[in-house]
């Protein structure tokens, strides 16, 4: 009998591409249909406002220090005094971010000490010029409602829907994430994040340390 | 005079057809290889992408063709219409349904019957082999230069295989006209089972398998591994000339399955009633359904196995079909002597 199931055995693959042809495909049909990003996707980048509508940004420029890519570029200027831009002494007066050059590791994100830059969901940044590969405060800064800006918001694959998603880090780290700050509106993660919802279920001892948390253990 | 329009009618539908044809067909293979593949294919032209093959045909002709500083300029620029000449010559004799009687003259879906019809259609097989190997030689460049070594070696090996498994064919039907040999598949066995040819079992294997190798087409298709050899014998080729190859491809393609219909599945025939346009439409909808049957078998093949080794193709060819054909050949013949002279001791 094994000499006719080896002569069967070439055969039986024609079994396997007909089987797969009735199975269900992968192809994501692209502007029609999106995949669900994860949480912590690095997408572009949003300046954010406070909810009193100040701007969060302070000029401080850790942000284009820190960028590997040398990509972002911040010129802080002092608050005028009877109409401060930011809650601080300094606000971002001019801030630009190559993304044409921009690798989006992030670490914008994690340099700056108030939150004011966060990333969003949106990948879609196709300009058809390279001069508007650079994105100016106008398309970064929120408006003051929390919706965010796009250079191209008639273009049919741009989804503004993908601005409004935070991304991840700053939700497992800033206290929003945070347990015990559930439903406090202290820091809003991402544009229009504000009263989100712990991005992980409740985390056991073995959780990421803040700072804050430090002195108290190793005391 | 009439006889006249009457071909030139029959020429222009033929060639419209295939044209129509091919690029349903490519269209087709490129859904049909994506579900094997838990792709989608193409579906953004047209409903359910149908017109793609039309977008990529336009981009190829608008396209600018270069031609490379080394080739030999006619022979390079004779190439692709050589290859496309044959493919579609082939079909003038291919019978795509009953004869239908229109004012009295009747006239048969075929533009002529040659009464040497298979002759003619492996003539015209062979002569695919010139212009790919023509092409290749002539680009000056050695990839196609290899491919096209693999091309007239193969082609040349498997139109024997080809012609020896018409052989009983011919034997069986007593006759070498397309339209004679479906007409004879007219006939049924025991009044119910109709007589179609592929009862002669191994010729239709030996057929179906020659025709991949003929047609270049996986798991026969070393001319254009791309792996190995580039594009093969069209890599010099751009624009509308690589569109004239990849026509003839697939309308060699198209032929074939149609020839594999006329020869051993029973051409356009199959139970016919109902009024009389429908007695005239139902053959060219069986041969049309047949045909895509076996233009589907290229495609699963092509969805399945992988490509053959050089010496394992050569070996296949000559070491197991050929000899499987001739004795074959004899078997049928013996067959076919007692079914006319009655039994030797008889």
């Amino acid at each position: 009998m094994s000499w006719f199931t080896s002569l069967l055995g070439p055969w039986s693959g024609f079994a396997v591409t007909f089987r797969q042809m009735l199975k269900p495909k992968v192809t994501m049909r692209y502007p029609k249909e999106k995949r669900v990003k994860p949480q912590r996707f690095h997408g572009r980048h949003v300046l954010n406002r406070y909810p009193d509508g100040m701007e969060k940004c302070i000029g401080c420029e850790l942000c284009a220090s820190v960028c590997p890519a040398h990509c972002i570029y911040v010129r802080g200027a002092d608050n005028p005094p009877d109409e401060p831009v930011s809650p601080g002494e300094r606000f971002g007066f001019v801030y630009e971010i190559n993304m044409l050059r921009c690798i989006f590791c992030g670490m914008c994100v994690e340099a700056c000490p108030t939150e004011a830059i966060t990333m969003t969901h949106l990948f879609e940044m196709s300009v058809s010029d390279r001069k508007e590969g650079i994105f100016t405060k106008d398309s970064l800064l929120v408006d003051p409602d929390g919706t965010p800006n796009h250079p191209l918001p008639d273009t049919r694959l741009i989804d503004l829907n993908d601005l409004k998603l935070g991304d991840g880090w700053m939700r497992a780290t800033a206290p929003g994430g945070r347990v015990e700050f559930e439903g406090v509106e202290s820091w809003t993660p991402s544009a229009r994040m504000g009263g989100l919802a712990p991005a992980e279920p409740p985390q056991g001892p073995g959780r990421r340390k803040t700072d804050d948390e430090d002195g108290e253990e190793t005391a | 005079m009439e006889v006249f329009i009457t071909a030139a009618v029959k020429v222009v539908i033929a060639f419209a057809l295939l044209f129509t044809v091919v690029l349903i067909l490519v269209w087709i293979e490129r859904r049909v290889v994506g579900f094997m593949q838990n792709r989608l294919g193409p579906t953004r032209a047209g409903p359910f992408g149908i017109l793609q093959t039309l977008a990529d045909g336009l981009k190829l002709i608008f396209k600018e063709s270069m031609t490379p500083n080394r080739v030999e300029v006619w022979l390079y620029l004779a190439a692709p219409i050589m290859a496309l000449l044959p493919a579609l010559l082939i079909f003038l004799v291919v019978p795509i349904g009953a004869p239908i009687t229109i004012g009295g003259t009747e006239y048969t879906l075929q533009v002529t019957d040659l009464n040497v019809g298979v002759l003619y259609v492996l003539a015209m097989s062979s002569m695919a082999v010139y212009a790919i190997t023509l092409a290749g030689w002539s680009s000056g460049s050695k990839y196609p230069l290899l491919g096209s070594v693999r091309a007239s070696a193969q082609m040349i090996s498997y139109e024997a295989a080809m012609g020896l498994a018409l052989v009983p064919v011919i034997m069986f039907n007593g006759t070498a006209s397309l339209a004679g040999i479906v007409e004879a598949q007219g006939a049924t066995f025991f009044g119910f089972l109709p007589a179609w040819n592929i009862v002669l079992l191994p010729s239709f294997i030996v057929f179906v398998i020659a025709m991949f190798a003929e047609t270049n087409r996986s798991p026969f298709d070393l001319v254009e591994a791309e792996q190995e050899i580039v594009g093969g014998f069209h890599t010099e080729y751009s624009g509308f000339r690589f569109a004239l190859f990849f026509l003839a491809e697939y309308i060699n393609l198209f032929t074939m399955s149609a020839l594999t219909v006329t020869f051993f599945l029973g051409g356009w025939q199959g139970p016919v009633f109902g009024p009389v346009f429908l007695q005239g439409l139902l053959p060219v909808i069986y041969f049309f359904a047949k045909t895509f049957v076996i233009v589907f078998l290229f495609i699963w093949v092509r969805g399945t196995l992988p490509r053959m080794r050089y010496d394992q193709l050569m070996g296949f060819g000559w070491k197991r079909l050929i000899p499987v054909s001739l004795a074959w050949i004899i078997l049928a013949m013996i067959a076919v002597g007692i079914r006319r002279f009655g039994l030797p001791w008889a």
